[in-house]
């Protein structure tokens, strides 16, 4: 029987109720008396001097309250960066400034020039077109290595070039490296790139500044994963506003994916124009705004050698990448090619030498930072492709070529800085073959032959690093912040039960699954439990929700405080039935002296800590509020082997997903279908990354891609029907330093699938007798046509 | 968007007189004419609306010929098609639920996007295009992209078909918009074989009349299985380059006689 409650119980996603009727409560819902409107105008060049800017005659259009411009910001702070890198020579990455509105100077498409404030948004709009800009347009730098080269076009004049690190890891290991791909036996090369991408959540981005002046209270509602994170970037480094007189409300959110993590300036300008004109402002973005202003991800241009010794073991990986940064650095992007990348190169396997070097690229082009996966998709696509590379060329098979370089003995230190808890990599790989039906392929792959298509069959492991972060170990990697979680359960006197948690529910359904954790704790129904999130006027200082780690760590956060509350009611319960506290066990909401008959009410004991009449004052304080904090002691390593089925149409090239298999080990799972869905979710991004997603700019570094017309997001009918898509978790290694056992399961899905789903296309091809070593993404029909064609 | 003038007649005769007006623009389902709109890269004085315009809406037969109102939905044109079953297949492929509830038949020709794919039917069937004041046959209406014979003011009533005994559409779909990369409609009636070709060429929609001689003779996919067309007037872009549109094109066609049957 399936538990209908508690950890391990499916439990419907109570907040989809008001989601799916209409009853959120998002960003752009929120309005404020009297609010007015902004219009931001944005740069149409790529790269340019303002050489003229006039608002005057703007400025007297009906509507317009004020419009601003650099000049207005000339005393506030950029937006910072939250991740410094130190790179192979010891030094401190290049930092540009971040200007919340360009300062003589536009370096993307999409920047903000000015910022016009009126009565209406039409208004906004219209008085936007009345003003006076012109732009001395210098070239663009779009393309990585052209802005490497000697000579190249500054995107900064103020850096000595276009290089914002050169990051070698682990920079000791790198004569052992090429020691031991001179001696191998085999080595395979791959050059690939890795598509850059927009992220695209349902919702676009929102900001509302709002200015109270009888106190003097700035509050920002935002579309944010991180609302903690935004108030003290924002306050403390933007615009000067101290933490207590600022509140940041990230309400309902519809969708983060990473790119609404970063802090910006349209956050800080709502603000600062609020307290400015003592009158609240709002922006929501178009999708057209959306494109050019919310952080791209990936857009890595790598080239990887794997090296192997006779038997195929696996001897060295070296890894060379190009990581474009966009014109700005956004507030993590230092750290997605370098520490969330470089750590992952060891990926399930006892490589014993590897050396990543990556070399971080300033361009005209949209900031680039973390997005689903960050770095770790890019690490496991290298990787994963490079291996199935050298099994074709070996000749051997890509199951047992992977098997045999499996790390099997935990915990294990690899060669890239990290410590895998536990796993178990063959048992995922077990599963995912048992469900795969591999011995049935050669018959599935003629029912596609004789339909005229070509059928293929990818194979794919992946590890990541999630439950971000051990605070330590990041500062010594470069955050300029910590990494932990908060929570605060706060018990009313009739027994129910609020958390207020750090962590950010953006679609994850932390108001479902962390009520599960409580239930299962003490014993009470999950709806006595309710969770706040999202404001930081009622919850503790928290990091927000990316990198898979709300459950690990927030979730691990809640559980400490719950333990807290748990220990003080056991001594409530003990005084209540005169016992010792030691012989108090709590049991489905009930207290009850061991071997006797004695108990008391979950809820009976709560209203004593409220009503303490017959209470322990002398010992306990009255009250149930309890607040932890926790900080992990080392990141999750979920674990998975896929599996992808494609057919491809040889005469256009089409690409069709038959069949998708995961076998994940994410460790204690505590609701199984929100963990499907969020597994769903993921391949539905990895295979739009494989086959449908790319971010393209020209040579202007005009943004060709900026619409749904030509930026293709995955849909329903491009992925494979239910019964033919198995999402499977039963493999389970739970986490050894978390209370929880858990690891993570968010990221997964778009970690794992790119390269299954690109492994797969090139088996189909070979099997059609077309020896293509590799397709780059997205695989759409005219590169596979190219390919096949040699063009 | 900028402010305009909205009317709504309920005749055709009322529409053309709206239309009259310095500026005015007709606005039929408003798929193309409302995100236009919305983008401030249109400032027309006043929209006519056709929806309210009964005379305009419906599809009805006499004898061989199928008559669509300018005014009807793709997803009218899909439901009550029946007796051409290509035409009524093309359109409920068009576009999503909301596209084809919303966007008209006169006013995908009037707009003539070189991807869509009615002016592929129209061409490949030899419809007859009527409009307040003339019917004007499909090989003169369709003119370069986005160019047609339509006059200022004039108005798409009706869009009448001949029948075929075979006919098929065969879209390949753009991935990100869905319209056709590229899209081919073939058809052999009484006026012979006619195959015409939307979302390849930069001329817009076009007759393949090389294809069309060869499947004269026998309308089968082996009849073209070796002709090509040249790459020199396709499309290029992010979506394919010139010479991969031109092998869909012979792909799709061949595709489209063997659906064709």
């Amino acid at each position: 029987m399936p538990k209908d409650h508690g950890i391990g119980a499916s439990s419907k996603r109570r907040e989809d109720v008001r989601f799916l009727t209409g009853a959120g409560n998002y960003t752009d819902d929120i309005n404020v008396h009297g609010q007015a409107y902004v219009h931001f105008l944005r740069s149409d060049a790529a790269h340019g001097t303002i050489s003229n800017l006039d608002t005057s005659e703007a400025a007297r259009m009906p509507g317009v309250v004020r419009i601003f411009t650099g000049a207005d910001f000339e005393g506030v702070g950029g937006l910072p960066c939250g991740w410094q890198v130190t790179d192979r020579h010891g030094e401190v990455m290049k930092e540009p400034a971040h200007p919340v509105l360009a300062q003589g100077k536009v370096r993307h498409v999409g920047e903000i020039i000015a910022a016009v404030v009126a009565d209406t948004l039409e208004q906004a709009r219209d008085a936007a077109e009345a003003i006076v800009v012109d732009i001395d347009e210098l070239p663009a730098v779009v393309d990585m290595k052209a802005a490497l080269e000697e000579g190249a076009t500054r995107v900064h004049d103020d850096l000595a070039d276009n290089l914002c690190y050169d990051w070698g890891f682990v920079e000791e290991n790198k004569g052992a490296v090429e020691e031991a791909i001179a001696n191998a036996a085999h080595v395979t090369t791959l050059e690939l790139v890795n598509n850059r991408l927009v992220a695209n959540p349902m919702e676009p981005r929102v900001a509302v500044g709002d200015f109270e002046r009888g106190t003097g209270n700035s509050t920002l509602y935002t579309t944010s994963q991180n609302p903690h994170v935004i108030r003290l970037l924002m306050g403390a480094f933007v615009l000067g506003i101290p933490e207590h007189k600022l509140r940041v409300v990230a309400p309902d959110v519809g969708g983060g994916f990473g790119t609404k993590i970063f802090h910006y300036a349209e956050e800080a300008f709502c603000t600062f124009a609020a307290k400015a004109l003592n009158r609240a402002v709002k922006w929501t973005s178009t999708r057209s705004e959306a494109f050019m202003s919310d952080a791209h991800g990936r857009d890595h241009v790598t080239r990887i050698e794997l090296a192997l010794d006779a038997d195929n073991n696996f001897v060295a990986v070296r890894t060379e990448t190009l990581a474009n940064m966009g014109a700005y650095l956004s507030t993590f992007a230092p750290s997605v090619p370098t520490w969330l990348h470089g750590t992952l190169m060891a990926g399930n396997y006892k490589t014993p030498n590897i050396y990543v070097n990556v070399k971080a690229v300033f361009t005209n082009t949209v900031p680039v930072d973390a997005y689903r996966g960050a770095g770790r998709p890019e690490a496991t696509f290298q990787l994963e492709r490079v291996i199935d590379k050298a099994a074709r060329e070996l000749g051997v098979d890509p199951v047992e070529l992977r098997r045999q370089n499996f790390i099997t003995e935990f915990p294990y230190a690899t060669p890239v800085a990290v410590e895998y808890d536990t796993g178990d990599y063959h048992a995922t790989m077990d599963k995912m073959l048992e469900l795969l039906d591999r011995d049935g392929f050669a018959a599935r792959r003629k029912e596609s032959e004789a339909k005229g298509k070509l059928r293929g069959l990818g194979i794919n492991c992946f590890i990541e690093a999630c439950g971000i972060a051990p605070s330590n170990l990041v500062g010594q990697l470069g955050a300029r912040a910590g990494l932990y979680e908060s929570a605060t359960v706060r018990v009313n006197a009739t027994g129910g039960l609020v958390v207020m948690t750090g962590s950010h529910s953006h679609g994850q359904g932390h108001e479902t699954s962390f009520p599960q954790v409580i239930s299962e704790m003490i014993g009470i129904p999950e709806d006595q439990v309710e969770i706040v999130h999202g404001d930081t006027a009622n919850t503790p200082m928290g990091m927000g929700t990316y990198g898979s780690r709300s459950l690990a760590v927030g979730g691990s956060a809640m559980v400490r405080a719950a333990e807290k509350i748990i220990n003080k009611t056991k001594k409530i319960a003990a005084h209540l039935l005169e016992a010792a506290e030691a012989d108090i066990e709590l049991k489905d909401g009930t207290f009850s002296v061991a071997g006797t008959d004695k108990s008391v009410a979950w809820g009976d004991v709560c209203l004593a800590a409220y009503v303490p009449h017959n209470y322990p004052l002398e010992d306990i304080e009255p009250g149930l509020e309890e607040t932890a904090f926790y900080d992990p002691s080392n990141f999750t390593y979920p674990a998975g082997a896929y599996a992808c089925e494609v057919e491809v149409d040889p005469e256009t090239g089409h690409v069709s997903i038959e069949r998708f298999i995961s076998a994940d080990d994410f460790g204690n799972v505590v609701n199984p279908m929100i963990v499907e869905g969020q597994v769903h979710g993921g391949i539905a991004q990895g295979i739009g990354q494989a086959l449908l997603e790319n971010c393209v700019y020209d040579e202007n570094g005009q943004l060709v891609s900026a619409s749904y017309m030509d930026y293709a997001m995955p849909r329903a009918d491009d992925l494979p029907h239910m019964a033919s898509y198995t999402v499977d978790h039963s493999c389970q290694t739970p986490c050894t330093h978390n209370p929880l056992g858990v690891k993570g399961c968010g990221e997964a899905g778009a970690i794992g699938s790119p390269p299954t789903v690109i492994n797969a296309i090139l088996d189909a091809l070979h099997s059609g007798g077309h020896k293509v070593d590799h397709i780059d993404m997205p695989a759409t029909p005219a590169r596979v046509w190219a390919a096949i064609n040699g063009q | 968007m900028y402010s305009f003038d909205i009317e709504r007649p309920t005749s055709v005769a009322d529409a053309v007189a709206a239309l009259g007006a310095d500026e005015a623009l007709a606005l039929g389902g408003g798929q193309t004419l409302i995100p236009t709109l919305k983008q401030r890269l249109a400032s027309p004085s006043k929209l006519v609306s056709l929806s309210g315009i009964a005379e305009m809406k419906g599809v009805s037969q006499d004898g061989n010929t199928l008559r669509i109102g300018g005014g009807t939905t793709h997803a009218s044109v899909a439901r009550e098609a029946g007796a051409f079953p290509a035409l009524a297949a093309l359109a409920g492929n068009i576009g999503d639920p909301a596209v084809r509830n919303r966007g008209t038949i006169g006013g995908s020709l009037a707009n003539n996007d070189p991807s869509a794919c009615y002016p592929a039917a129209a061409l490949g069937a030899g419809a007859m295009i009527v409009t307040d004041r003339r019917e004007i046959a499909a090989d003169d209406y369709f003119q370069g992209m986005f160019a047609t014979a339509l006059e200022e003011g004039e108005i798409i009533t009706a869009v009448t078909f001949p029948i075929p005994a075979k006919a098929a559409y065969m879209k390949f779909e753009q991935p990100a918009s869905r319209f056709a990369l590229v899209g081919v409609f073939v058809s052999q009636g009484d006026a012979g074989v006619r195959v015409a070709v939307t979302g390849a060429s930069e001329g817009g929609v076009f007759r393949w009349s090389a294809a069309e001689e060869a499947l004269s003779g026998n309308f089968s996919a082996d009849a073209i299985s070796g002709l090509s067309l040249p790459a020199d007037d396709m499309i290029a872009d992010l979506h394919g380059t010139a010479a991969y549109r031109a092998h869909l094109v012979s792909v799709m066609t061949r595709r489209a006689v063997a659906a064709a049957g």
